[in-house]
């Protein structure tokens, strides 16, 4: 087939029709630009969500205690006292563990520098920062000496020391929890709100075995942070804590849960996920719009040229020949349609990006989809109106008026 | 009903004929079937030695771009497409792939044998009827065929228009291309060779051309008359 001919005979058809050409075009352009628009601005909100998770720690694993069962009313994960220190000590021997954090945690109304603050606190172990991909952003963690001698020692968050300390530096000064004074060795780099809106510099950290015994008086713990040794061992560590907590609390139910973040990144980003999918079957609807739009111009097209195509089948063109010229004819359209559609989509989540300060990604994948699939509607809505010029009769379309 | 009945007609290379008859007399019915546009519902017809009356819709395609070129009483070129581009048309749908190249210098050179090669980028719309009517012979005439079929060429033609595109065709006859061409002007069917006159789907006369006119010295004639009137 004479493909470049058959272009070149398309082109001149179109560029004959300027006007009309681009208001054919013009449902595809939507389609096709909505498509990427709405793609790249929920890829962008999924790939945010997933780098905040990622953001809460890599490799994470946290073991829940398991629910308290009173009568008919039903606690929280963590509500009943089933994990102890033990548990958590045992854990950090697991072969593909890395570090091991038991956490218990408090709300607390603390006071310091004549100021006070309803904030909570946490007792972590010296891994914490490490384990939740936090940094210390000035003075020292905790060492594991302060836990074995229940040190009066905390690490504050960026909320608490604005709260505390308005125009001082809160490292070596000293907060008093309960009533007891703790003694600020180090600052948390700030992390802003997580995924469920809690302020993650809203907090102090103190020393587990401090937490216990000082604070709370508690011998349970509310949940064990654990970091596997890498991305591959996370599925392998949590198999080995369950086995070893099964063990360990000789239950049949087992009265602990055990989640990494894979879990949770995929019941965050399912909802966006959603979203995206609704957003591109309206999309989709658009462009089979277009797909009629063109089909509506090419059937259209195809009567008023009856004569020319009269005249090429007199001098030799076979069906075929007609039929490709009008397919390549449609598929033009909807090509032209489909690459400016990609350049308005990507400009169009380029300035919400820049305006709206949303994050946008527009993935590679997509545009070669979006050409793809408008091309192809070009391909289905030109068949029919093509086959029916290249059916015509020679000697009728000749003499049509 | 049959618009064309035991009719019985050879043409040999080189001859140039005229085919008249009143409307109804079956002579469109005869140049489809000639032009390959048709074919009979019974009996043959041998073009270059090849029965056309068996082929399919595609084979048929084929023979025309190969073996016949069509001019039209209406022209029938593509508007707002260059005389040169018109000309270029059949060589598109050559089974043959013909360089861009090779196209465009075969189109130049038809376009120069009818006397328009200065005027190949101009558009139909830009060209004399005349022109426009040379234009559609060199575009009949680009694949080189066995058969230039013409069907009333001079019937949107002023009087010395009709002579000057006769002149092109006797002079492509000269060269021995073989030309069939339906008329039913009898001053225009005297620069042919052989007059051929159907009559309700028969064949009533076929004969050679005795008083044959030239179109050169038609012309010489007319301008001649033309000075004469200036003159006078």
């Amino acid at each position: 087939m004479r493909i470049f001919a058959s272009l070149r005979i398309a082109g001149r058809a179109l560029r004959r029709n300027k006007m009309r050409s681009l208001l054919t075009m013009l449902g595809i352009i939507i389609g096709v630009g909505a498509v990427i628009g709405s793609v790249s601005l929920t890829t962008g909100a999924t790939k945010q969500v997933e780098d905040q998770v990622a953001s809460l720690g890599e490799n994470v694993i946290t073991v829940f205690s398991g629910n308290f069962t009173s009568g008919a009313m039903r606690g929280g994960w963590g509500s009943a006292p089933t994990l102890t220190l033990d548990d958590a000590k045992a854990v950090a021997q697991l072969p593909d563990v890395l570090a091991v954090s038991p956490e218990v945690r408090d709300r607390e109304q603390i006071l310091a520098n004549g100021l006070n603050w309803n904030t909570q606190v946490m007792g972590e172990s010296p891994d914490y920062p490490q384990i939740l991909n936090r940094s210390i952003a000035s003075g020292v963690m905790f060492g594991d000496q302060d836990v074995r001698s229940l040190a009066k020692s905390a690490v504050i968050g960026k909320t608490v020391a604005d709260q505390l300390f308005p125009n001082e530096n809160p490292v070596g000064q000293t907060v008093r929890i309960r009533n007891l004074p703790f003694q600020i060795v180090g600052m948390l780099t700030p992390k802003g709100f997580n995924l469920f809106g809690q302020d993650q510099d809203d907090v102090v950290v103190v020393p587990y075995s401090s937490h216990m015994h000082r604070i709370t008086a508690r011998t349970f713990l509310n949940d064990i942070l654990v970091e596997a040794t890498s991305d591959k061992t996370i599925l392998k560590a949590q198999n080995e804590i369950t086995d070893l907590l099964t063990v360990r609390h000789r239950s049949k139910d087992p009265d602990f849960t055990v989640r990494n973040q894979a879990d949770l990144m995929d019941r965050v980003s399912s909802s966006s996920r959603i979203m995206g999918r609704l957003l591109a079957g309206v999309a989709a609807v658009s462009l089979i719009v277009g797909g009629i739009g063109i089909m509506n111009i090419m059937l259209v097209s195809v009567t008023e040229r009856t004569r020319e195509i009269g005249i090429r089948m007199a001098v030799g063109a076979r069906a075929a020949d007609i039929l490709v010229q009008f397919l390549i004819e449609a598929v033009t359209l909807s090509a032209i349609g489909g690459f400016i559609g990609i350049i308005g989509g990507m400009t169009f989540s380029w300035l919400i990006a820049y305006f709206q300060h949303w994050p946008t990604v527009t993935p590679t994948v997509w545009i070669v989809v979006a050409f793809i699939s408008s091309a192809l509607i070009g391909v289905f809505s030109g068949f029919y109106p093509a086959w029916k010029a290249s059916k015509l009769d020679p000697i009728d379309a000749l003499h049509y008026e | 009903m049959h618009a064309v009945r035991g009719i019985s007609l050879e043409i040999l290379a080189g001859e140039f004929v005229a085919v008249m008859g009143a409307s109804g007399s079956g002579k469109s019915t005869l140049m489809n079937m000639i032009g390959a546009l048709d074919r009979p519902t019974g009996g043959h017809y041998w073009l270059d030695g090849i029965d056309i009356s068996t082929l399919n819709r595609d084979a048929l395609a084929d023979i025309r771009n190969e073996k016949i070129g069509f001019v039209f009483q209406g022209f029938n070129l593509l508007s707002r497409t260059s005389a040169l581009e018109n000309v270029e048309m059949p060589m598109l749908y050559h089974r043959h792939r013909i360089h861009s190249q090779e196209q465009r210098e075969c189109a130049m050179h038809a376009l120069e044998l009818v006397g328009l090669g200065p005027r190949a980028d101009h558009h139909p719309n830009q060209l004399s009827g005349g022109q426009q009517q040379r234009v559609a012979i060199a575009r009949a005439l680009v694949n080189r065929p066995a058969l230039l079929l013409a069907d009333e060429p001079t019937g949107n033609l002023d009087s010395q228009t009709s002579i000057e595109i006769m002149g092109v065709f006797q002079k492509l006859n000269d060269q021995g291309i073989t030309i069939i061409m339906v008329t039913h002007e009898l001053d225009i069917a005297r620069y042919t060779k052989r007059n051929v006159i159907l009559r309700d789907g028969k064949i009533v006369t076929d004969s050679t051309v005795a008083d044959r006119l030239n179109a050169e010295v038609e012309i010489g004639r007319l301008k001649e008359a033309q000075q004469a009137v200036k003159l006078a």
